[in-house]
């Protein structure tokens, strides 16, 4: 299986995604730039966190329009897996390949920290390898995490349960007090409707090894991986 | 012939949807509440773009304009938009 993570000017985990597939996951993996016009017959496309753009406009909203993007939503048209991470999120939201938008945090700053989050959805190609309700420890690092839905909106996310990560203590409480960002819902992470492309604000290239604080990364690109191999 | 005359001069502003939270907004309030600023009700922060541009007889400027605020300038799950053409 192969990789692929797009560099757009001010991405700045881009390195972490790519050593986290290569090193951790053993994937073959390559780096996308944001001018290509090809995604390479990469068979998973990752839209690493960072600041594109400078976050200049809104967040995302310049990075959407990179000709790469093209050739992204073409992909995910076709079902190809795609996951935003953090500012990959917010530019999958701008480029409208997931519903809805980010506002700024509520505290108005920028938090980095570990975070806790609850498996919502299994049955994915992103998450099979978890079980529904499990406890992942995997950190954010954001201004603009806030997410936000019109209320018709979060009614069909919750009816086509493309709810994937909802914020929530260490027990898996999903309470007001574990939101660190204000979000609709406690909401870190949704899919499309046909569940083939993944927006999280968590960063699991951040937690893919135990060194790092935490592990549980891991489970999100072995259960890409898993759900490849099962395809083939 | 005075190129001035060529171009139009757009004013375009941008703000969040009404309901839409505003954690801008409301901290600025608290700030001038701080200050002794009383009465002040709400604070809803917003965007200013001036876009200057050539004429073009084949489409109107607010045609334009109405585009790139479409496209571009706002994101229309959040944000509104009016603009004027002051030139």
């Amino acid at each position: 299986m192969k990789f692929g993570v797009i560099i757009f000017p001010g991405s700045n985990c881009d390195y972490d995604a790519y050593m986290a597939i290569k090193t951790v996951i053993k994937q073959d993996v390559e780096f996308l730039w944001h001018q290509d016009s090809s995604l390479r017959n990469c068979d998973c496309v990752i839209l690493p966190g960072g600041f594109s753009y400078g976050d200049y406009l809104r967040t995302g909203a310049i990075a959407r329009f990179s000709s790469i993007m093209k050739k992204v939503m073409e992909f995910a048209k076709d079902g190809g897996l795609v996951v935003g991470i953090c500012n990959g999120f917010q530019i999958l939201l701008e480029a409208g390949l997931l519903p809805g938008a980010m506002l700024k945090n509520t505290s108005l700053r920028f938090i980095c920290k570990f975070v806790h989050i609850k498996v919502e959805n299994e049955d994915t190609p992103f998450t099979n390898l978890s079980q529904k309700g499990q406890v992942l420890k995997i950190p954010i690092a954001h201004s603009d995490g806030n997410y936000f839905i019109p209320e018709e909106g979060l009614r069909q996310l919750q009816e086509n349960n493309q709810i994937v990560f909802k914020y929530c203590d260490k027990a898996g409480h999903v309470t007001p007090e574990a939101n660190p960002n204000g979000s609709l819902e406690n909401i870190a992470g949704i899919f499309n409707q046909t569940k083939n492309v993944l927006g999280m604000m968590p960063h699991p290239e951040r937690a893919s090894e135990d060194i790092l604080g935490s592990g549980d990364g891991k489970y999100i690109f072995q259960s890409i991986v898993n759900f490849f191999n099962k395809r083939k | 012939m005075d190129r001035e005359n060529e171009n139009h001069l757009a004013v375009v502003y941008v703000k969040l949807k009404d309901g839409v939270l505003d954690p801008q907004g409301s901290t600025i309030k608290s700030a001038l509440e701080n200050m002794g600023y009383q009465g002040i009700t709400q604070i809803r922060s917003g965007k200013i773009f001036e876009i200057t541009f050539q004429k073009d007889e084949k489409r109107k400027p607010e045609e334009v304009i109405d585009e790139i605020c479409r496209k571009l300038l706002t994101n229309p799950v959040i944000e509104k938009y009016n603009f004027e053409i002051v030139k």
